[in-house]
């Protein structure tokens, strides 16, 4: 039974303009120390995705499922106060700007005891310990001198450590990074990434891993998710969707990336963006985009079609009749 | 640190100059000096008009009297009362500490009321409540405090009898002022009942005096809440799995505190001008009461010595709401 269970997961918004599906059906299983990559643009829906296990979405948004469970345990019918003991403690999360998610009015330390307080009920010389010992576990340097400092008086790449600190600090089994370096320096983004696969390595625990940033998906991720205007559209194995990627839309992502465009003028790019809540295409959603586009993929919608490696949404896979033409 | 506060202390100096001038030249505007309003229609005789105005050194030109008037100020000297000849600064501080008990009665009133509402209107923002309240805060705000002081003396003190109309006392109990706070010496005195009629008296005033604070602090909250709950730092508490009340009590609202202190420190000088009416109306035994009082007699050292003392507790409350400011935010104060 995998840690985290995700069967047919929608998050819809209702607003003047009409009901607004960010997530569409989303199948998505993890298990205990397995790394996850999710990836897609600005707008794919992955991020609200990672906020529903999270039960974090915002009042007027609504989550549906087939089923939603972590441990065995359906995350649906747990009370807001029963929900909250595993949030931030078996399931945790790291987001994507350091510097506007920590409370500017208190101290790292304040902010991290203060989970290891709620989750552990940790007082005193205790709590002032382990603290100390996350701070050196995510790498920070004069950990001591530190519980004293603000948030503001931190360089962003520090900040994203005491994040990461916080997130740790209850050994979760699953954690949530949510493009955890994408406000960073580029020297900082590897530190942080490296950081995050080490502590992965140490604990055991599942690792979902947002990102646009399919290089780091490469060099840590054992799965990958491809998400495109709130759909799946691709997964499989990371080297086999890097080595035969299925879903024109992963393939194209592919091409973007700087060391497989060796010898070529310029940068392969994908034209457009991601359709928004009105601009939503007949057929598949990403055919305004699609080199390959036929006639089918403007009139229907694909359904996503297993393959032996994986899954893709598309009619046409990139691998043609690798596996035999889907019918 | 110390040298904000002595940057702070001397932009004061042009705002004193300022006070000072003004209260000098608006009270011998209005018609009429001392003496003339004291003898009323009885006349006097002009050689005995011309011997007094000597006396009082009002018949020098009007750059000497305010030449004369700030180097007595400096040397500390804010002259004596023309009424009853006592010394203005004695006059001031026997007064002080009714108003100021009245204003901190009416900020408790405020604060206590107006936060709440506020930050409960901003979490259940379009709510019947947060309508309710922001609607009431309106009104509040555009009410004329002379007004509303006399509505709420009519039903509560007349109609149902549960307040007394005016002053700080009843007639029955006599307390020894330590403090001049009549809470305190009421309590201090363990005079049966005296606390409490003590209290009964400045119920109906600190509401209407809170009102217009009570306003602003509703309205002000609920707008910072607004902001601050919408930020990255909200959704981190919620993933560390905290209490909805430690996300909202703790962590937003301790941001949220920042504009609203400032807000705060900015509704003294409202409080203190609005004290001037609403000791009017109850005749309450405070430094506003006198005020009008010394105007209306053409009492000018009473006047200008009065107006002069009140800017300088706005200005020093001011002080201390900046320097607390740094207190909330760490920002600020580490810059420093």
């Amino acid at each position: 039974m995998p840690l985290l269970d995700i069967q047919n997961l929608s998050v819809e918004f209702t607003t003047r303009a009409g009901t607004f599906r960010a997530v569409d059906g989303i199948d998505l299983a993890v298990d205990e120390g397995e790394v996850v990559g999710i990836v897609g643009e600005s707008g794919s829906g992955k991020s609200v995705t990672s906020l529903a296990v999270m039960g974090l979405i915002p009042s007027p948004g609504r989550v549906v499922a087939d089923r939603l469970s972590f441990a065995g345990r359906d995350l649906r019918a747990l009370s807001a106060s029963q929900r909250r003991k595993i949030t931030g403690k078996d399931v945790a999360m790291v987001f994507q700007e350091p510097m506007t998610s920590l409370n500017p009015c208190f101290t790292v330390g304040f902010q991290i005891m203060e989970t290891l307080k709620v989750h552990e009920g940790l007082s005193g010389k205790a709590l002032k310990r382990r603290t100390i010992e996350l701070l050196e576990q995510v790498g920070i340097p004069a950990p001591e001198s530190r519980l004293s400092a603000f948030p503001h008086q931190l360089s962003g790449g520090m900040n994203q450590r005491v994040m990461i600190a916080i997130a740790i600090a209850c050994n979760p089994r699953l954690l949530i990074a949510d493009e955890p370096t994408t406000a960073l320096d580029v020297t900082i983004q590897k530190q942080i990434i490296d950081l995050l696969v080490q502590l992965q390595k140490d604990r055991g625990m599942a690792l979902i891993l947002i990102t646009h940033d399919m290089g780091v998906v490469a060099e840590t991720a054992h799965r990958v998710i491809v998400m495109y205007a709130g759909q799946k559209v691709e997964e499989r194995r990371a080297r086999d969707l890097f080595e035969r990627p299925q879903h024109p839309y992963t393939g194209a992502l592919l091409d973007a990336l700087p060391e497989r465009a060796l010898g070529k003028r310029r940068l392969p790019t994908i034209p457009g963006v991601v359709p928004g809540i009105g601009d939503r295409p007949r057929g598949c959603l990403f055919n305004p985009r699609c080199r390959f586009a036929r006639q089918d993929c403007l009139d229907l919608r694909p359904p996503l079609f297993p393959d032996p490696e994986g899954q893709a949404r598309c009619y046409y896979p990139l691998g043609g009749d690798m596996w035999g033409a889907p019918e | 640190m110390l040298r904000f506060i002595l940057t702070r202390a001397s932009l004061v100096i042009p705002t004193f100059l300022g006070v000072t001038f003004l209260s000098f030249l608006l009270i011998r505007l209005v018609p009429g000096d001392p003496i003339e309003v004291r003898v009323g229609e009885r006349g006097i005789p002009p050689e005995r008009l011309a011997q007094l105005r000597h006396e009082m050194g009002l018949d020098q030109p009007m750059w000497k009297q305010f030449a004369d008037y700030i180097g007595n100020v400096l040397s500390g000297d804010l002259g004596t009362s023309i009424v009853t000849q006592n010394p203005v600064l004695d006059e001031f501080f026997t007064l002080f500490p009714a108003t100021v008990e009245l204003g901190l009665a009416a900020m408790v009133f405020a604060v206590l009321a107006g936060l709440p509402a506020g930050i409960i209107a901003a979490v259940k923002r379009g709510s019947w409540f947060d309508h309710g309240v922001m609607g009431l805060s309106l009104t509040g705000y555009s009410m004329p405090i002379f007004w509303w002081g006399l509505l709420l003396i009519l039903f509560f003190s007349v109609q149902l009898g549960l307040t007394p109309v005016s002053g700080r006392l009843d007639l029955l109990y006599y307390v020894e002022p330590v403090t001049g706070f009549m809470l305190v010496d009421t309590w201090l005195s363990g005079e049966k009942g005296a606390f409490a009629s003590a209290l009964r008296h400045l119920v109906l005033p600190a509401i209407v005096l809170g009102t217009i604070p009570l306003a602003v602090i509703a309205r002000m909250t609920r707008s910072a809440m607004l902001e601050v709950l919408g930020e990255d730092y909200i959704r981190t508490g919620r993933a560390k799995g905290l209490s909805e009340g430690r996300v909202i009590g703790l962590h937003a609202l301790r941001n949220a505190l920042i504009p609203v202190v400032t807000v705060i420190g900015l509704q003294v000088g409202t409080l203190l001008g609005g004290a001037i009416l609403t000791e009017t109306i109850f005749s309450w035994p405070g430094v506003g009461k006198w005020l009008v009082e010394s105007i209306n007699r053409r009492d000018y050292p009473a006047l200008q010595g009065g107006v002069l003392l009140i800017a300088t507790t706005v200005m020093t409350v001011n002080l201390l709401v900046d320097l607390l400011y740094g207190v909330l935010n760490p920002r600020i104060r580490h810059a420093r």
